[in-house]
């Protein structure tokens, strides 16, 4: 069985899955606009939790945030399922199968057959679509992919039971109820709204007070931890930055195509203006990751190449600081 | 970023003809998607975390061989885990399963313990058993 499902290629999974999903059920909506409604943009730095023996940094919601918050501003209804065992699983989502419904499943990374050794970590948010079956295979659309894949029965069972933090437990979702007539302009203004109050946050761990958090840390890694330590950590911040799915730079772009699409709804010049600012603000980030990948790669010992960074962060912070500020100052009058 | 400064570089998504998606803005500063087949600074990082975890398996060869760790430490390393990783794999608390990083713990396992290890590892009882580094 197979439903008429068509695959769009996304930056990040889960905006890529949400508008795919909804696209499927005749509402047009992009990638930029699934991200910006639902409030993609973030950042938390958790220094007490490991991952990949590296301090946990997040420039992302927790998984399955986004699309929620996309439906419940765009006021549609989303139906998720958990599972304690595989085989419920597997009959529910060939249920759905049948009943000409693609679903979205949350999985695990580590055992996604398709991917490149490199990038198969125990990571278990990614999000893809499962639109038909096959007598050996499901036939699978992952966002981040160019085209369309496979996964065999056996497999899709492993990467939906994946183990670790934020376990997928089968988890299954697909839209069950839209509305006829959507307020998008209400929604672009709530999730702009929630953007600036998290980037803004007056907490040290969370937004623009988490970034120069981090930045401060750098100076304070080879010193604490010594220079193989600090390089790794260097490392694994520039990955969680810049790799698929998740993003510092790559997140800004979309931001900035999402405000640019939201100032000719809204009808409103500002916004565009600010989409160029955070254009400038994602290049930086850039130059940062650009920046960062040397000091580790040249195994560099001195010790003010990390200051140097950490006051290339620290500008990075006070340039969003400004730029959100300026934001929810725009957004403030609707 | 303008859509012609998109990096083209070859990249650890280049061997496998993978490409990324990446918006970037036109000559009129609109925005719009482009593919990426890789960055180099993302090729260091992710070069750097294989280089480290190569480290860390090779250290784990050695202390089974050196009859150190048992191993079970070894499968870990190799399966990119680590202790929280795998007790949520084996269904275990993390400090039994700490504790069963020590060969003599080790060999005196239960044909049941062991099988949940040999599938958290994706091998059988035998190979899990008989790893000698």
């Amino acid at each position: 069985m197979e439903t008429n499902f068509t695959h769009h290629q996304s930056a990040h999974c889960e905006n890529g899955v949400a508008s795919n999903l909804l696209k499927h059920n005749g509402l047009n909506i992009s990638e930029p606009m699934v991200f910006g409604i639902g409030s993609g943009l973030f950042f938390v730095y958790l220094p007490f939790i490991k991952v990949n023996y590296a301090p946990a940094i997040s420039y992302r919601p927790l998984p399955g945030l986004i699309f929620n918050r996309l439906a419940k501003r765009l006021g549609l209804k989303i139906k998720r399922q958990k599972f304690s065992n595989p085989t419920n699983a597997t009959k529910a989502l060939d249920e759905n199968l049948k009943n000409n419904i693609p679903t979205g499943l949350q999985v695990g990374v580590y055992n996604l057959t398709y991917f490149p050794d490199e990038y198969r970590f125990h990571f278990n948010a990614h999000n893809l679509v499962v639109y038909g079956k096959t007598e050996t295979d499901y036939l699978i659309s992952d966002p981040v992919m160019e085209t369309v894949t496979t996964l065999t029965h056996a497999e899709l069972d492993k990467v939906r039971f994946a183990k670790g933090a934020f376990a997928p437990r089968g988890q299954m979702y697909y839209p069950i109820q839209l509305p006829k007539d959507i307020d998008i302009k209400n929604a672009i203004v709530k999730g702009i709204k929630n953007t600036c109050r998290d980037m803004l946050a007056p907490v040290p761990i969370i937004g623009v007070k988490g970034i120069r958090f981090v930045a401060k840390q750098i100076q304070k890694w080879p010193l604490k931890h010594g220079t193989k330590k600090a390089n790794h950590y260097l490392a694994q911040l520039v990955r969680m930055q810049e790799e698929i799915g998740t993003g510092g730079g790559g997140f800004r772009f979309i931001y900035a195509a999402f405000l640019q699409e939201a100032s000719t709804i809204l009808e409103n010049e500002a916004l565009r203006e600010l989409s160029a600012e955070m254009t400038v603000i994602g290049d930086l980030w850039r130059d940062f990751a650009v920046n960062a990948s040397r000091v580790y790669k040249n195994r560099s010992t001195q010790k003010d190449v990390y200051n140097t960074l950490s006051n290339e962060l620290l500008a990075i912070a006070d340039k969003e600081e400004i730029f959100f500020k300026k934001l929810r100052n725009v957004i403030k009058s609707y | 970023m303008k859509k012609e400064e998109v990096p083209q570089d070859e990249g650890n998504l280049s061997k496998s003809n993978m490409k990324e998606l990446i918006y970037a803005t036109d000559e009129k500063g609109n925005y719009t998607t482009a593919l990426s087949s890789g960055w180099e600074p993302k090729t260091i990082a992710l070069t750097n975390s294989i280089e480290e975890i190569n480290e860390r398996i090779e250290t784990a060869r050695v202390q089974v061989k050196n009859g150190v760790s048992s191993p079970i430490v070894y499968y870990m390393e190799l399966n990119k885990m680590d202790p929280t990783i795998l007790a949520s794999y084996v269904g275990l608390w993390k400090w039994r399963v700490k504790r069963h990083f020590r060969p003599r713990v080790f060999t005196r396992l239960s044909a049941k313990i062991l099988q949940k290890y040999a599938d958290a590892f994706s091998i059988t009882v035998g190979e899990l058993q008989n790893f000698k580094g």
